[in-house]
C-alpha cells in the first residue's frame, strides 16, 4: 500500500529537480521542463496502473464501507452537478447549436445538419465540455481534499488501521467521475440538441423537428456510441488519476496544497486534449 | 523446539536503520536493537526531533528499515502486504495529535476500522463502538465531527480507534502531548489497565509502547526504559536505572522544560 504510493512518487521526485539551481540558459531551462514533464507521466502512469490493479483486485472488498462511498461521489460527480448542466446545455443549445442550425438554414446547407450536428455536439463539444466542467468543479474539490488528508496525516493514518488509501480514497472516485463525465455528457447532448432546435424554431428556420432529429439519428452510427462511451469513461478514468495523484502520492504540506491544485487542473485540461486526440485518430482510422 | 517458539518477541529490532517519513534519503537513527517481550510497557524518550515518531513508524510497518530488519509478532514489516493483515492488525497506532478522519463523527471514526476489516453495516459495528466510546467517556461526543474536537478528545478517539480491533501490541506516539492534567492522569491510568489486563480484552495483558519527551509522568518501577539521542537508540532498563543515569540526555528529559507546567 505504502510501498505502491511512495514507488509512483520516487520514480518522479519532482521535488529534486523543482530544488534544482536554476538553468543558466534556456536549453537548459527546456531541457529540465521536457524531463520534469517525462518524468511526470511515468508517475501517473505508475499511479494508474496501481489504482487499476486495486479496483481489479478489490472491487467487492469491504463492501459496507465502500458502497456507500462509491454512490457518494456518483452523486458529487453526476447527480449534484445536474442543475449546473442543465444550464450548461440551455447555453450550448442556444449559443452553438442554434447558431449553426440558422446559419445552415440561410444558406441551404440544411442537408449538412445532423453531421455537423454529429460531430460538433456528440463526438467532440458535449464530451470535452463536460470533463472541463468536472474537472473544475470536482477535480480541483479532489486535489485539495486528498491534499489536506495528505497534509494532515489521515492517509497514514488508514494505513495504520490496515485499510489501503487508494482502494479507500480511489477507487470511489475513479468510479464516481467516469460514471459520473459518462451520464453528464448523454444529459448535455441531449439537452443542447434540444435546447437547438427550440432556439432555431424562435428563429423561424424552416424545419420540422421530425426532421431534425431525423438527420441527427441518420448521421449517428453504432461507432459513436461506443467511442461516446468509452471516451467519456477514459475522461473520468484520467482525470482522477491526475487529481487524486497530485493529492495523494506526494507528501505534502498543508502550504504546498493550493500550488498543487493549480498544477492537477493544468495537467487534467492537458490530459483530457490528448484522450481526445487519441479518440479523433480512432474515428480516422475506423 | 527452544522457549521462544513458545514466547517469541512482540517486536525485534536487528540492525535496524530509521528513516525520516518526511524524506526517504535521511537516516534518523542507526543500527537499533531492540526486543519487546509480550506484556512488557516500554516508554521510549527523546527530545523533539529526535525521530520518536518515525521510530515508532518502523515498528508499525508505516516505514520501513533503511537497513537491518524489524520484526512483529516474527513478520518482517517489510513484508507487510495483504497476505499478513493477520499480523499488521495485532498492532494498534495511536499518532501524536491523533490524525482522526476530520470529516466523520466521532462514532464513525471509531467504527471505520472494524466496518472496513470486517465489512460490518453501520449498525453492527456501532454497538462495539458505542461500548468502547463508553469506556472512554466519549459517548457525549459520538455525533460530533472530529475536526470540532479538543485535543484532549482527539486523544481519547485515536485510542478508541486503535482498540476496537483489539490489538496485541498498541504503539502510542506522545499520548500525553498536550493534553491537560485531568486527561493526562486519566490516560496513563487507562493505559495501565490495558497492560495488566482490561475486562474489555478479556483480561489479556496488552504489550504498550509509548514515546515522549518527558519522563517524569511515566515514573513506574515495571516499565521499561529507552532513549533516543543523537541518532542513537539505548536500553536504560527500569525507573532507577534511568533516575540515577548520569547522561546529560536523559537528566534533560528529566528535567521540567523551562516555563512549563505539568
Amino acid at each position: 500500500m505504502r510501498g505502491n504510493l511512495a514507488k509512483a512518487f520516487q520514480l518522479t521526485n519532482l521535488q529534486v529537480f523543482s530544488r534544482a539551481p536554476l538553468p543558466r540558459s534556456y536549453s537548459d531551462f527546456l531541457g529540465r521542463k521536457i524531463f520534469l514533464g517525462l518524468l511526470t507521466v511515468q508517475g501517473l502512469g505508475a499511479f494508474a496502473l496501481i489504482t487499476l490493479g486495486v479496483i481489479l483486485n478489490k472491487f467487492n472488498a469491504a463492501r459496507s464501507v465502500m458502497q456507500p462511498r462509491v454512490r457518494h461521489e456518483i452523486n458529487r460527480a453526476g447527480v449534484s452537478l445536474l442543475p449546473m448542466f442543465f444550464f450548461v446545455a440551455l447555453a450550448l443549445g442556444f449559443l452553438v447549436v442554434g447558431q449553426t442550425v440558422s446559419a445552415l438554414a440561410k444558406v441551404g446547407a440544411t442537408n449538412y445538419l445532423g453531421s455537423t450536428m454529429v460531430i460538433v455536439i456528440v463526438r467532440e463539444l458535449g464530451p470535452l465540455l463536460t470533463a472541463m466542467l468536472v474537472l473544475a468543479r470536482v477535480g480541483t474539490a479532489n486535489v485539495i481534499e486528498l491534499g489536506t488528508a495528505r497534509a494532515l496525516g489521515e492517509v497514514e493514518a488508514l494505513e495504520a488501521l490496515g485499510i489501503d488509501p487508494v482502494h479507500y480514497l480511489i477507487m470511489p472516485r475513479v468510479i464516481g467521475m467516469a460514471l459520473g463525465i459518462f451520464s453528464l455528457t448523454i444529459y448535455l447532448i441531449i439537452g443542447a440538441l434540444a435546447s437547438g432546435y427550440l432556439f432555431a424554431f424562435l428563429q423561424d428556420v424552416p424545419l420540422t423537428p421530425g426532421d431534425y432529429f431525423k438527420q441527427i439519428t441518420e448521421a449517428l452510427n453504432w461507432l459513436d456510441f461506443v467511442l461516446l462511451a468509452l471516451k467519456t469513461v477514459a475522461f473520468g478514468f484520467f482525470i482522477a488519476i491526475v487529481t487524486c495523484y497530485h493529492g495523494l502520492a506526494q507528501p505534502l504540506r498543508l502550504d504546498d496544497v493550493s500550488r498543487v491544485a493549480v498544477r492537477a487542473v493544468t495537467q487534467g485540461v492537458v490530459v483530457c486534449v490528448l484522450v481526445d486526440v487519441v479518440f479523433i485518430v480512432l474515428y480516422l482510422v475506423t | 523446539m527452544n522457549e521462544s517458539h513458545f514466547n517469541p518477541a512482540v517486536v525485534e529490532m536487528c540492525g535496524a536503520g530509521i528513516i525520516a517519513s518526511r524524506d526517504s534519503l535521511l537516516t534518523v537513527m542507526k543500527n537499533v536493537n531492540w526486543s519487546v517481550a509480550p506484556g512488557e510497557f516500554w516508554v521510549v524518550a527523546g527530545q523533539q526531533q529526535s525521530g520518536k515518531s518515525d521510530f515508532l513508524m518502523t515498528v508499525a510497518g508505516l516505514l520501513l528499515p533503511s537497513a537491518g530488519s524489524c520484526r512483529v509478532f516474527g513478520c518482517e514489516t517489510d513484508a507487510f502486504g495483504e497476505a499478513q493483515m493477520a499480523e499488521r492488525l495485532r498492532v494498534g497506532f495511536v499518532f501524536a495529535g491523533g490524525k482522526l478522519f476530520n470529516q466523520l463523527s466521532v462514532a464513525e471514526n471509531v467504527a471505520l476500522p472494524l466496518r472496513y476489516q470486517k465489512n460490518l453495516a453501520a449498525a453492527e459495528a456501532a454497538q462495539v463502538a458505542d461500548v468502547l466510546l463508553e469506556m472512554l467517556e466519549l459517548t457525549p461526543f459520538a455525533d460530533t465531527t472530529a475536526a470540532n474536537l479538543s485535543a484532549n478528545w482527539r486523544q481519547r478517539v485515536a485510542l478508541a480507534r486503535a482498540l476496537i480491533l483489539k490489538p496485541e501490541l498498541l504503539l502510542l506516539d506522545q499520548p500525553l502531548g498536550g493534553l491537560g492534567v485531568r486527561h493526562r492522569h486519566w490516560l496513563l491510568q487507562f493505559l495501565d489497565q490495558l497492560w495488566h489486563g482490561h475486562a474489555w480484552f478479556g483480561g489479556q495483558p496488552m504489550t504498550l509502547v509509548a514515546t515522549t519527551d518527558d519522563l517524569r509522568p511515566w515514573r513506574h518501577e515495571r516499565r521499561k526504559f529507552a532513549v533516543l539521542n543523537e541518532q542513537s537508540f539505548s536500553v536504560a532498563g527500569g525507573w532507577n536505572e534511568i533516575a540515577s543515569s548520569a547522561s546529560p540526555a536523559v537528566k534533560e528529559l528529566l528535567t521540567e522544560p523551562a516555563g512549563a507546567t505539568m
